[in-house]
Formats: C-alpha cells, structure tokens, sequence
C-alpha cells in the first residue's frame, strides 16, 4: 500500500483544480467524483493541498526523530 | 477561443458593472491559453496587459540572484495577477508560472486606462483589490522575521513527533495555523531545516536527523 494524500468528500466542491496541479496522474474523476489512486510517483509535492479552495485535500507529513 | 460573458461576470472587479455594460467593455479583452509549466510572464520585464486568471492554477514567484525560488502565492481562478505593474508603470516584481492549463483573460494597458476614464465605478473596486493585496503583503511582512518562523516551524516539528504508525500527521496548512504564518512560510522553513541538515523530508515523512541543533535553532530564534 502507498501512503497517499487524503480528500475529504464532505468538504469538496469538485473545482478539480487539484488534478490540473497533479504531476503524476494520483488525482482523477470517478464517477464525476474527484478520488485519489495509489502510485508510487507521487512524491508528495502538496501542490493539490496548496491550491485545494475548501481544504478537503491534506498531504499530511509524520513527524518522526531519527 | 472568445471571450465568454459568463466568465467576464467572475472578474472582481467588473462586477459592479451591469450587464449591458460587461457587454460593453467585452471586445477589451483577449484570451490567452498556456500549458503547464509555460510562463505567464517574467519578473523584471516590463508590462503592458493586465492579466486575470479564468482557469487554472499559477504560481507567482521571485526568483533569487543565485536562482532560488520563492513562491509568494499560488493563484486561483478570478484573481488579477499583475496589477501592480500594470498601474505602477515598473517591470514586473513577480514571474508567474502555469501550474496546470490555464486560461487568461487580458486587456491591454491602455485599455484598461480608457476603460476606466469610462466607469469609473471600477476604480474603486480595483482599489479594494489593491487594499486587500498590502493588508497580506504586510502579514508577509511580518512573516520576514524569518528567524523567528523557523523556530516556530521547528518547535512545531517537535511537539508533534510520532512513532512511525502514521496515526499522526500534520499538514504544512495546519503547520501554518499553529505558527501563525502562510503556508509558503512553512514550505520555506522546512526547506531551510533540510537545507542545514537538520531535518530529512522523505516523501510523507519529516525525520528530525538533528535534535540537538533543531533545539539549539528554537532556543536561538527565540
């Protein structure tokens, strides 16, 4: 399984202006829903969270101390 | 591709004109399309077309001597672009980049000045637009203390460290929220933290690589 942004449905207004940001084809339509697909190219960019109008789409980061 | 009426109705500031008079102002304006990663225009370079976004996404940024990239705002659809040029007379402050297709709409400045002698209605809306442009620039402003962000930025990364479950995570919008800054704010801090070895971004994962230095960074923006 590959870690993947989330989208929240209830906050989403389908603008899709997140798939016009996404580079690696990780956000697409289903069923005129706009879903997300597990790739390996995803490599967190957060450009789909970052123009997201509603904040539905989160790129959350794991704090972790090596 | 022509002007859609529909679409004119969107830009801030024609919508204190009535419909009659959008139709008036309609043949001003041109369309201009470009690609993903096309250049909308460049800092430094002079400006003679107001540009106002229909479609896409921008992203608008400068450009540092030594080529680093400092993203000042990421563009929606419905916001003007380039005003300050435009009515300031300068070159460009900003370049801005097509992060998907897009779709502009522009009048060219005299245009613009001849439509505005016309309905001077506009004016004031553009003034609005002006207004609510330094209100976030000087938030900016004060973001500037960048010492004082990045310690922010870092205290956050430690208060909220997880055990590697992936139960907890935390956005850069959320990040933003508690440090009480822009988003681009936070991007920049995380880029500094990596940039000095402090911290290691690895996709979804932000791994503190020095604790003691990342301490030692808070205790001194502090």
């Amino acid at each position: 399984m590959v870690e993947m942004p989330s989208i929240d449905q209830e906050k989403c207004n389908q603008c899709q202006l997140c798939i016009s940001v996404c580079k690696c084809g990780a956000i697409v339509l289903v069923n005129d829903v706009v879903s997300i697909v597990e790739t390996e190219e995803c490599h967190w960019c957060t450009a789909c969270e970052a123009v997201c109008p509603t904040g539905a789409l989160s790129c959350g980061f794991e704090i972790i101390i090596e | 591709m022509v002007i859609d009426s529909n679409l004119l109705n969107d830009i801030p500031f024609l919508r204190e004109l009535n419909s009659s008079e959008r139709e008036a102002v309609k043949p001003l304006f041109f369309d201009k399309a470009l690609r993903r990663g096309e250049m909308a225009f460049l800092e430094g370079e002079p400006a003679d077309t107001l540009y106002v976004l229909i479609t896409g996404v921008v992203k608008i940024f400068k450009t540092s001597a030594n080529g680093k990239e400092q993203i000042i705002s990421i563009s929606t659809p419905h916001e003007v672009l380039n005003d300050t040029s435009i009515f300031d007379g300068g070159p460009n402050p900003v370049s801005a980049q097509a992060m998907s297709s897009i779709t502009l709409y522009g009048i060219k400045k005299d245009k613009l000045e001849l439509m505005l002698k016309q309905y001077p209605k506009i004016t004031l809306s553009i003034i609005k637009i002006l207004s609510e442009r330094t209100r976030r620039l000087l938030a900016l402003i004060e973001d500037l203390s960048f010492k004082h962000v990045i310690g922010r930025v870092g205290k956050i990364l430690l208060e909220h460290t997880g055990d590697n479950s992936g139960k907890q995570r935390l956005t850069q919008q959320e990040m933003a929220a508690i440090a009480g800054t822009a988003r681009e704010v936070v991007a920049r801090s995380l880029k500094t933290l990596e940039e000095r070895g402090v911290v290691k971004i690895d996709r979804h994962r932000i791994l503190i690589t020095d604790k003691q230095a990342l301490e030692e960074m808070i205790l001194e923006s502090a």
